[in-house]
């Protein structure tokens, strides 16, 4: 980690968004995590993608559990109410914070312990319910600040900085998530930034529980040869289905790819997702084929990243639950309590 | 089988118990029997005793008929309504000297399974049935209405009050109507014809019910939670608290629909555990919603880990602690008062939480809506602990009131006008003095006010920080904003006796009807005794004090290790040689003869003591 104070000075070429706000306006404090880590690439990813989407940082809830991927939210978006809630359980609390206020953009960090071994369940019901968020696992494949445990996703055979061999089958969870009814479903590496960013840009402005799970080497635990998590074999291993840009309705569309090899996705919000295919036999918005081509890729050793699937027309809990457009938080006497008169009536039924 | 000397002769004072079958269709004609009585003007007390199960197990429904109001169980059976030959031997058993047993003569019973002190009335209901019914399940559920028209021929029940109850249940659906009254003509007929005169009970008009409700706690603080202003309820299914959130939920139905849009104004989850119910509640509760959960002892043991991170990190929750037997699975289907601790005191670390004791049904209400005020005043988890005897058994009570001028109170929170107007801001700052910090709810205001939640330790303006002074400083916080707490909660209620007394007695919750009961009648016998009700916890100085200004207290409760005395002689730095624990914890609810017979008891031992200590 670093112990340098982060300056309060901006430059004043620094690029402004439409907003007036510059990159250095969707920042955090300084990380603490150690020098090097996936984590932090994924923090600057996320820096991004809020930048180029104009976002206003006090409209966005950063939601998290425990361990070094929780952590994380301090180092993004400053100006952003956040919430390191309890081991395992971001998406019980990021579920009853959307169900408060539809208004706001959740973003939900977790890792791969947090997400994978203790809180399975909780991420399974969220993704299921379709709360209107987007969840993001750091996944590196080991227990960092308990000093280098195997997690839930660490790969069959692969092995611990200290040589011994993880015997259980590892929990994919870009799998469970398809399975379970994610409506935009990602993955990603923390070191590929091109494809990272838009991917979370466009899971900002997906209707619906947006999943991404990013590798992300863990340089002081799992980073060694033998493991599956380290910059080198995902480097080695990474088979990209397409690229993606995203673009918001008012802007016009400069991005000029070759004919031929690109599909574009409009999202419940106006957005279209323009992917370049780079396996041209992919199609995200299947997922029965999204299944299928994962388990065989993964059977060859291959690590799948891109868009993996999307539902255009995705709803939300919300819709599920018919509830008001307005924000549940912002109700007062009048539309919550039904005063005296309906209480005479029910007294009277109850005679 | 038994002379008529024996017979016990009552009028609106009796207890009649009904033994069914669960899933028979009984309930309901049970409980149109009951609200016949209490449309007569008598009040009643009912209470269901059913396993944990779907169909075919033992259900009891224990009806008392007190036209005096007490509303606690008797104890005892004087008419035993004995529709289930597999509880047959304990049922027969438990009728009081000189009382009834009614049961089905269809089938004959040994000799030998009757008692000789009781008096026996039979029906052949079955074979009633049989020959008006040929579907099997019209036949069970008519064969219900059967015994309800025979019983209300017997004790005198007015029949066209029967028969309005019956309109009034099945309006809309007004083709049942007359086939209901059909079946509860020839229960009545039969009785005419053959059981003249057959039991000395009776049920006379009378004007003791007033303008009372009869309604279920859990029913109760389901509405309470709609005047209260919850907006997001998060749940899973447990008995006995399952009914508290279906209450809710139907009661949003129809009071929380927007008209123009028919959308809702409010939203019910049903999560995969209460980890994640908790979860939701304080998700919800941190960005300003009004929240609740509804759960049972197993479900708090469940959410330790949150509830110290609300209570910790500062955030309401609304939690409805519906108590049943513990520990582990227990007695899902019993009740007791055994929560106290492990909700006073849930979770690891120094913590200590506000818990609301209603006494019945309309205080649940009550305390169902002035939770979420508390909650969001004192920045905390509120703990409404009901118990099954209130929140699973209708319970006659005054009716349900609320004031129209009544505000919510949403607490400490910066507005946007507040952070642009410059006012200084740390989530964790006492700028009051009362320990109760200001907060800001997420979206607020584009660059003031933001700050992060966390569990772990950190300084008054939410920075992480491992400092032992930051937290010591922040811990100490806690306990005046926990003093504080004591002045917002709902005051006790004391009740001296009509003589001077250096006894006291300490109680609360569903103790409340019997204990008023057995109150009345040891005065009667010259035991008299001064009273506190606790009606939250913190105690406040009121409680303290009462046990200081008595020489000897009782404290009346149901569980096994004296919880709230434990609490009470733990926070109140109390000695415990003073308050003397009686306690009733057996799974049903306490009776006025138990507290009557234990508090005799310790009277006969400490004024013994007192003598020898005079002749001494």
């Amino acid at each position: 980690m670093t112990y340098v104070v982060k300056p309060k000075f901006h430059h004043p070429a620094l690029p402004k968004n439409s907003l007036g706000f510059t990159h250095r306006d969707y920042e955090g404090s300084v990380s603490t995590l150690c020098a090097g880590c996936g984590h932090d690439s994924i923090s600057s990813a996320i820096i991004q993608a809020c930048f180029e989407l104009d976002l206003p940082p006090h409209r966005i809830a950063k939601m998290s559990g425990i361990g070094c991927s929780s952590k994380t939210p301090t180092y993004f978006l400053g100006q952003s109410h956040g919430f390191n809630s309890v081991h395992g359980r971001m998406p019980s609390v990021a579920t009853g914070a959307s169900l408060a206020n539809r208004d706001l953009i959740y973003l939900g960090v977790s890792g791969d312990g947090d997400s994978a071994s203790i809180g399975l369940g909780q991420f399974a019901h969220c993704l299921r319910r379709g709360v209107n968020m987007v969840y993001i696992v750091e996944n590196n494949g080991v227990y960092g600040l308990t000093k280098g445990q195997f997690s839930a996703t660490a790969d069959m055979g692969s092995t611990s900085k200290k040589g011994a061999s993880n015997n259980d089958s590892p929990i994919d969870m870009v799998s469970m998530a398809l399975l379970l009814g994610a409506t935009y479903v990602g993955r990603s590496f923390s070191g590929d930034k091109d494809q990272l960013v838009p991917l979370i840009a466009g899971a900002i402005r997906h209707r619906g529980a947006a999943f991404i799970d990013v590798l992300s080497p863990c340089v002081t635990f799992n980073n060694h040869a033998g493991s599956t998590k380290s910059f080198d074999y995902v480097r080695e291993h990474n088979e990209a289905v397409n690229m993606l840009d995203v673009m918001i309705p008012r802007e016009t569309i400069t991005a000029q790819y070759e004919p031929g090899t690109l599909e574009e996705v409009e999202q419940h919000d106006g957005s279209v997702l323009r992917l370049r295919k780079l396996a041209a036999d992919y199609d995200p918005t299947n997922r029965l084929g999204a299944m299928s081509y994962l388990q065989e890729r993964a059977a060859l050793g291959e690590v799948v990243t891109g868009l993996l699937y999307i539902d255009p027309g995705s709803g939300d809990l919300h819709d599920r639950l018919k509830t008001i457009d307005a924000p549940l938080n912002g109700l007062r006497e009048a539309e919550l309590c039904p005063g005296s008169k309906a209480i005479d009536a029910i007294n009277a039924s109850l005679r | 089988m038994s002379t008529r000397s024996d017979r016990r002769v009552a009028v609106n004072d009796f207890v009649i118990k009904f033994a069914n079958v669960n899933g028979s269709g009984s309930a309901s004609a049970n409980r149109l029997f009951v609200r016949s009585i209490i449309r007569m003007g008598v009040p009643v007390a009912s209470r269901n005793i059913f396993p944990s199960n779907i169909q075919g197990l033992p259900t009891w429904y224990e009806v008392r008929v007190s036209e005096a109001g007490y509303a606690g169980r008797r104890g005892g059976v004087d008419l035993m309504v004995a529709m289930n030959p597999q509880t047959w031997d304990q049922d027969l058993a438990d009728i009081d000297h000189g009382g009834y047993l009614f049961y089905d003569s269809t089938r004959p019973v040994a000799p030998s399974k009757f008692r000789e002190d009781i008096n026996v009335i039979g029906v052949p209901l079955t074979a009633i049935c049989n020959q008006h019914y040929s579907d099997p399940r019209q036949r069970q559920l008519f064969k219900n209405i059967i015994y309800v028209g025979v019983l209300a021929e017997l004790l005198g029940i007015d029949m066209a009050v029967v028969e309005g109850l019956i309109a009034e249940q099945f309006k809309g659906k007004d083709k049942l109507i007359p086939p209901n009254i059909e079946a509860l003509h020839m229960g009545r007929d039969y009785a005419q014809s053959e059981l003249q005169g057959a039991t000395g009970l009776r049920i006379r008009h009378a004007d003791a019910v007033g303008d009372k409700i009869f309604l279920e706690g859990n029913n109760a603080a389901g509405l309470g939670a709609v005047y209260g202003g919850a907006t997001v309820c998060a749940w899973y299914p447990i008995t006995p608290s399952t009914s508290l959130a279906e209450a809710f939920t139907r009661h949003c139905q129809r009071l929380r629909v927007d008209k123009e849009t028919g959308k809702n104004r409010f939203a019910i989850v049903q999560a995969e555990d209460e980890l994640s119910s908790i979860g939701m509640v304080i998700g919800a509760s941190w960005n300003g919603a009004r929240a609740f959960t509804a759960t049972s002892g197993p479900g708090i043991s469940l959410m330790q880990e949150f509830i110290g991170l609300a209570y910790f990190a500062e955030i309401p929750a609304v939690l409805f602690d519906v108590q049943r037997g513990g520990p582990s699975t227990g007695m899902p289907t019993r009740t007791q008062q055994s929560d106290v601790l492990s909700a006073a005191y849930a979770s690891h670390g120094d913590t200590k939480h506000v818990l609301l004791f209603p006494e019945d049904p309309r205080e649940s209400f009550e305390f169902g809506a002035l939770a979420f005020d508390l909650a969001e005043r004192i920045q905390t988890p509120v703990f409404v602990m009901l118990d099954l005897d209130i929140g699973m058994n209708e319970w006659l009570c005054k009716p349900l009131t609320w004031d129209d001028s009544k505000t919510y109170d949403r607490g400490k929170v910066l507005t946007a006008e507040d952070l642009q107007a410059g006012r200084e801001f740390g989530r964790y700052l006492d700028v009051d003095g009362d320990g109760i910090p200001y907060r800001t709810f997420p979206g607020t205001h584009p660059n003031r006010g933001a700050f992060f939640t966390r569990g772990t330790s950190k300084n008054r303006f939410a920075k992480y920080s491992e400092e032992g002074a930051d937290y010591v400083e922040n811990m100490q916080r806690l306990l005046r904003k926990f003093e504080t707490a004591k002045g917002i909660v709902p005051a006790p209620v004391r009740k001296d006796a009509a003589q001077p007394t250096r006894v006291g007695a300490i109680y609360y919750g569903s103790t409340t009807p019997a204990m008023h009961e057995a109150l009345e009648k040891l005065a009667s016998q010259g035991i008299h005794i001064d009273t506190i009700r606790v009606r939250a916890f913190p105690f406040s100085d009121e409680i303290i004090d009462f046990v200081l200004d008595h020489d000897q207290i009782f404290l009346v409760e149901q569980n096994r290790d004296a919880q709230l005395r434990t609490l009470l002689i733990n926070e109140g730095a109390l000695d415990p040689a003073r308050i003397v624990p009686i306690l009733h914890y057996d799974g049903t609810p306490i009776t006025a003869r138990f507290i009557i017979e234990a508090i005799v008891r310790q009277w006969r031992a400490l004024s013994g003591a007192a003598s020898r200590d005079a002749a001494e």
